[in-house]
């Protein structure tokens, strides 16, 4: 079954075409890769995906329902997820509660509940600290869980971003350029992570990434885009040897 | 004997010791203030500063945890204390007990005044920032500005008078612990939780699933509802109301406390709210330079620490037992040997 189905997708900033004609499909734990070279449009496609843009054509269905009309938050609870290119995490925040927040919506203890502490208060909360320190666990952050989530390393920091995208519960998880910035060592870690969550949670993975060896090492089938438009699909052999994706990235 | 040994081990034990302090300190005070101790002026001033204490912790909702600029919430301690003003001087015949009478005048206090914070707040969360500051600024000219006028309600500038002035030291200590209580309980929950994320990142809460449109407006409509509380408890206290006490001024001086405070720190506010009621009083000469005091303080801070005195952080006694038993502990161990 398909988890995320795209047709058509464009957005238009003012007189630039950012995305035209934007088409994928990613089938059930499947784990896609999204290249293309800087300003290509990637990270706009996310934001399309995610709601953060409303795109001027075509129609995003998530689990077979469409996000058309639905604020960020309602996307979220489609099944998809994302992190972002430049981290955001709640800085000022413990590293567990950048986890629970994401167990919001599975919650539902109202402001009584939260004023006299009631039972199901009590339960709520104490399953979301077991369910997050089990997540954490599956990441290596268990034991930093209390540390404010700016004092991590920056590494772990992507980690606990993954972490806190999963806890959402989605389908298909969307990762925005999750080795930039990491050192070799770093990066050879994460792959090790991807590929262990995928199997671990049973879900979709789209990849946005610059670093080729990632890419090519993890991706099942791989997405070029260039100037907004795709200019080639196929496995990552396929990709290698393109033409079109060899001029794009390296110019005429 | 060993029924005092376990009420000793109720009242220190970890979960009642915030509220054994707070007990003590109530304790203390009234004493002081029935003895005589603390003289009429004094414990006015103590009053003011609950006041202040309230107005200081619900606005933090909206600064500090929510993290939106926030420079118009005198304006909801007026509607609050226009309203149990009038409530008051029109039930004070009807209810006997002055408790009573202070309880139901601050439940309408709490309507209207949360009722404003839903007509502010909604155009608000269009705004961020700077914008944001100078709307909720405006809103706040424009309450004074309607309260001046509506002279047949609020009797204009003249000011309302006849109150009746029945706020006490009791009453005005456990109003504010109740608010401060539910202030702390509130953020201490998802809701709260959602809240503080929005400040930290509003892209990042909604896609973890947060309603953020939602969120915002609960914020402010708590802190304009507790800003009613504290606009109750002052009109009880001063029986007279004009539109001046609840300008421009009076919404910085607010600000100022719980940016010295610390954005995001209950007890940071509280502190705050202590010295800067305090500060000025009791530099009675120094009293025409309250606004140079409250300027010098924000830059101060702005400069040399600007996460407040607290930064998020709060004041708990549980750490603070644990601190003194490791420190007496270190102390006997090395007596011993
Ligand atoms: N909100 C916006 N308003 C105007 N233009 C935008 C906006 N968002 C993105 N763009 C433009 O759309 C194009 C695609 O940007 P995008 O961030 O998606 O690139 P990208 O493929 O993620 O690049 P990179 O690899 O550098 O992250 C760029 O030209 C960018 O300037
Ligand atoms: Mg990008």
């Amino acid at each position: 079954m398909s988890v995320l189905t795209v047709k058509n997708l464009g957005i238009s900033f003012g007189g630039l075409r950012a995305v035209d004609n934007f088409d994928i499909s990613i089938e059930n734990d499947e784990l896609v890769g999204l290249i293309g070279p800087n300003g290509a449009g990637k990270t706009t496609i996310f934001n399309l995906l995610t709601g953060v843009y409303i795109p001027t054509d075509g129609d995003i269905l998530i689990n077979n329902k469409s996000t058309l009309g639905k604020k960020p938050n309602e996307i979220v609870m489609l099944g998809s997820s994302r992190t972002f290119q430049n981290i955001r995490l709640f800085k000022n925040m413990t590293v567990l509660d950048n986890i629970k927040i994401a167990y919001h919506n599975r919650m539902s203890y109202g402001l009584f509940g939260s004023i006299f502490k009631t039972k199901k208060y009590r339960l709520e909360e104490n399953k979301a600290v077991q369910i997050a320190s089990e997540l954490l666990d599956v990441f290596g952050l268990d034991m930093y869980k209390n540390d404010l989530a700016k004092n991590l390393p920056y590494g772990k920091q992507r980690k606990l971003e993954i972490a806190r995208a999963l806890a959402t519960n989605p389908k298909i998880l969307l990762l925005d350029e999750p080795a930039a910035g990491m050192n070799p060592q770093e990066t050879e870690e994460l792959m090790e992570t991807i590929k262990l969550l995928k199997k671990q949670f049973d879900i979709s993975i789209l990849l946005i990434e610059h670093d080729m060896r990632l890419v090519m090492g993890i991706c099942e089938r791989i997405v070029v885009i260039d100037y907004g438009k795709i200019i080639a699909k196929g496995n990552p052999e396929a990709i290698r040897t393109n033409p079109d994706v060899i001029k794009a990235y390296l110019g005429e | 004997m060993d029924k005092l040994k376990q009420l000793h081990k109720t009242l220190v034990n970890n979960k009642f010791i915030n509220y054994t302090v707070v007990f003590f300190i109530f304790i203390i005070l009234f004493l002081l203030i029935n003895s005589g101790v603390i003289n009429r002026y004094l414990s006015n001033l103590i009053i003011m500063i609950l006041i202040m204490i309230v107005m200081a912790t619900s606005l933090n909702i909206a600064t500090g945890f929510l993290g939106q600029l926030h420079l118009g919430h005198a304006a909801f301690m007026g509607i609050g204390a226009y309203t149990a003003g009038i409530i008051g001087i029109a039930l004070q015949d009807v209810i006997a007990s002055d408790l009573l009478l202070f309880l139901v005048a601050t439940f309408g206090a709490m309507i209207t005044a949360g009722f404003a914070g839903f007509l502010v707040g909604t155009p608000a969360l269009r705004l961020r920032g700077d914008y944001l500051g100078i709307m909720t600024l405006g809103f706040g000219e424009i309450v004074r500005t309607v309260i001046t006028n509506l002279k047949s309600i609020t009797n204009g500038a003249q000011g309302l008078s006849g109150i009746p002035r029945i706020m006490t030291f009791p009453i005005a200590f456990w109003t504010t612990v109740i608010v401060v209580t539910l202030i702390f309980l509130f953020m201490n929950s998802r809701h709260g939780r959602a809240i503080i994320s929005i400040r930290e990142d509003e892209i990042a809460s909604e896609s973890v699933g947060i309603n953020i449109t939602r969120y915002k407006l609960l914020g402010f409509i708590l802190a304009s509802m507790f800003a009613g509380v504290g606009g109750s408890m002052f009109a009880f206290k001063e029986s007279f109301l004009a539109p001046i006490s609840f300008n421009f001024i009076k919404s910085v001086e607010i600000f100022v406390i719980v940016v010295l405070g610390g954005m995001g720190s209950l007890s940071g506010s509280i502190i705050a709210a202590i010295v800067l009621v305090f500060l000025p009083e009791y530099l009675r000469d120094f009293n025409q330079y309250r606004y140079l005091l409250y300027s010098s303080v924000l830059i101060i801070i702005m400069l040399y620490r600007p996460q407040g005195l607290m930064g998020t952080k709060e004041i708990n006694f549980i750490k603070i037992k644990t601190w003194i038993k490791s420190k007496y502990t270190k102390v006997f161990l090395k007596g011993s040997d």
